[in-house]
């Protein structure tokens, strides 16, 4: 129900995560992009239902928090599958095989950049340089860095990864 | 008690260091031989990682590629007592890729615990800072000036000359912003500083802000470095227990807070003015300058803005003095660089050179050439921006000045070498698209002009109006060099044209059969 004073209701009626971690930041619109990070860890993904609580908490526009959670690659808007592996597609990986390594991966899981895999183990997600050009080609499963990656050794961590 | 290092640098675990770790942990407990396992930073020679270190009375003697499979034999072979084995290297500092470099700023990285301060005390480091503590802002400045040093992203501003116009401005606040938003393929020297040696990067940063008069910092580190995040945070507060950041720095009426802040995969944030947006909460937009950051920075105060090395240059200076920094290089390009060997190269690692050393000496003497071993190609200098290079320019000096010269820039100190096999049309057409990903939309040409890039690119490999086409994509290219307003617009042609320039056959093969499935 709409409050005495507004034409749209903007009070937000129930605390959630969102809301906690702002107030962890002293709801400080610079850390918007940390609050954001903390947020995708703790829930798997950015939920377009926290977009007003996290406009309210730190007073900026719902525009504004939207046009931040859609500029950056990083930020997920749909939930991810248990683990997320990212490939490397930048020029040194690209040197040592990084492309056909790409249609391998995408090819085992049956998925294309940025989908989840049926069984919701894993999201495949193209990034530009994990910093590891001297391990080519390379990927971060979850956190954990990967180099001197081949079709074969991928396929041996999906089944890691999917048991 | 025996020391064994292995190295935690993320390159290293990449290929398993964590899981040699662990096995060397394991057999020591089974063979009753007291070990301590030391995670430094990594010495940077990377295709040798996990490269693992034994402290013995002669020195410390290296063992590398290791895996997790060789520990048993490794210590069958008595390796903790410098014993020999198929994977001995002998003496770490006798082996010639790190004999031969000139590592003034990676002088400590990979032979201490990174996040030891008594270990960074008793290798030099805070030498810079306590001298720092006692001079006057002006004078740091000018010390910094003296060393001829010079923006390390890639732009090669003079650092001096941006650290005096904080120091006069005059303001309320002041910031000091690390770039830490390395986001060049074929780079990683600030990955390495951050996870192996971050006590130096911390020192760099506060004595800008006492020759700035800043009393706040920021690392901006990208997302895609977690460990690099990680082992800063954890040295910002390591070092502010022991007062050397917070309050009244040792004593001193020096006062110093850092912040750490993640990117989030935008590698436009590694452009200052879209950093500043980024910190701000933004979306990571390039403002125009003027401006300069250094007189409206972040929250429109005065900033100073370096990169990760060109902070980590900084404690040398202060320690040995502005003209022992400036005694290395040549031109007027001062000091070292740690270059990046990367890609397609056998022994791929950090070389920190003085300015002067040629392509060929780093791919040829360091690097070994390609690692397939097929003749090499081309080699990209500088990132995803920077210019590819034909075999026949391998004796082009690095120096910023003989770059630019050449249609090419230094940039980051990042070598990509690509062997026979490259399609440089391919690798055009990336640059292209990569723009297109990341660009921030702001100005036109780089926004547009890199899709359109993608495209003409594409009839050009396609065989339509191929002459036409190229001249075409000559005029883009030369509209988003003078129209962009940063250098990701800026500079995209540069890759693009120094393909078409130098690898012509490679854009005038007979037109692709299309797909008739």
């Amino acid at each position: 129900m709409p409050g005495k004073n507004t034409l749209i209701d903007v009070r937000v009626t129930k605390p959630d995560a969102a809301s906690v971690i702002a107030s962890r930041y002293d709801n400080k619109p610079d850390a918007l992009l940390e609050i954001l990070h903390d947020l995708q860890h703790e829930v798997g993904h950015v939920p377009e239902a926290s977009l007003p609580v996290l406009a309210k908490a730190l007073n900026i526009s719902r525009a504004e928090v939207h046009g931040v959670v859609s500029f950056y690659h990083e930020f997920r808007r749909k939930p991810a599958g248990r683990h997320i592996v990212k490939v490397c597609r930048a020029e040194a990986c690209q040197s040592m095989k990084g492309n056909e390594l790409a249609e391998a991966a995408q090819k085992s899981l049956k998925v294309k950049f940025g989908e989840t895999t049926s069984d919701g183990a894993i999201t495949l997600e193209a990034v530009y340089c994990l910093g590891l050009c001297a391990t080519s080609p390379s990927l971060l499963v979850d956190e954990r860095p990967m180099g001197r990656m081949t079709p074969q050794k991928f396929e041996a961590l999906v089944k890691e990864l999917a048991s | 008690m025996i020391r064994i290092y292995v190295p935690k640098d993320s390159a290293a675990r990449a290929v398993g260091a964590d899981e040699v770790a662990d096995a060397i942990v394991i057999e020591a407990a089974a063979r009753k031989i007291d070990v301590k396992i030391i995670r430094n930073g990594s010495r940077g020679l990377l295709w040798l990682e996990p490269f693992v270190e034994v402290e013995t009375a002669r020195g410390r003697v290296a063992f590398g590629p290791v895996e997790a499979g060789d520990v048993k034999s490794l210590f069958d072979s008595k390796f903790h007592e410098g014993g020999k084995h198929k994977l001995s290297l002998g003496l770490t500092e006798e082996l010639h890729y790190l004999k031969n470099q000139e590592r003034l700023t990676f002088a400590r990285c990979g032979i201490t615990d990174p996040l030891s301060l008594a270990d960074y005390i008793s290798h030099g480091g805070f030498v810079g800072l306590k001298k720092a503590l006692a001079m006057k802002g002006a004078e740091i400045v000018t010390e910094v000036t003296t060393s001829g040093l010079r923006g390390r992203g890639g732009a090669g501003f003079p650092t001096g000359i941006k650290w005096k116009t904080v120091h006069d401005a005059k303001a309320d606040q002041k910031y000091v912003c690390c770039n830490a938003d390395e986001g060049d393929s074929g780079t990683f020297a600030d990955r390495m500083v951050m996870e192996g040696d971050p006590f130096m990067l911390i020192e760099g940063m506060i004595i800008a802000g006492i020759a700035a008069g800043a009393s706040k910092g920021f690392i901006y580190i990208r997302s895609e470095y977690p460990d690099a995040i990680r082992v800063m945070k954890d040295a910002i507060r390591i070092a502010t227990a022991a007062k050397w950041l917070g309050q009244n720095i040792q004593g001193s009426v020096h006062s110093f807070s850092l912040e750490v802040r993640r990117g989030a995969g935008a590698y436009i944030c590694g452009e200052e003015t879209a950093m500043l947006d980024s910190l701000e909460g933004k979306r990571g937009m390039v403002r125009p300058k003027p401006p300069i950051p250094a007189l409206s920075g972040l929250f429109g105060k005065p900033t100073i803005i370096n990169n990760v090395l060109s902070f980590a240059a900084v404690p040398y200076i202060l320690a040995e003095g502005g003209k022992a920094y400036e005694n290395y290089g040549m031109g007027r390009s001062r000091g070292t660089l740690p270059f990046q060997l990367a890609g397609n190269i056998k022994q791929g690692g950090l070389v920190e050179k003085a300015f002067g050393i040629t392509l060929r000496q780093l791919i040829n003497d360091f690097g070994g050439g390609t690692a397939t071993g097929k003749p090499l190609r081309a080699v990209q200098v500088g990132g995803p921006l920077g210019a590819y290079l034909p075999a026949s320019q391998l004796d082009l000096q690095m120096d910023y000045e003989a770059f630019a010269a050449n249609g090419a820039m230094v940039g980051h100190g990042g070598v990509v070498v690509f062997d026979e096999s490259v399609d440089m049309a391919a690798q055009a057409r990336f640059a292209m698209e990569f723009c297109a990903i990341e660009s921030c939309g702001k100005c036109t040409p780089c926004r547009i002009g890199s899709t359109r890039g993608v495209e003409v690119i594409d009839k050009i490999v396609a065989g339509i109006e191929r002459d036409e086409n190229l001249l075409l994509l000559d005029d883009l290219c030369q509209t988003m060099t003078d129209g962009s307003l940063c250098a990701m617009g800026g500079l995209t042609p540069m890759p693009v044209q120094s393909a078409v320039k130098y690898f012509p056959e490679d854009f005038d093969r007979p037109a692709k059969m299309v797909a008739a499935e």
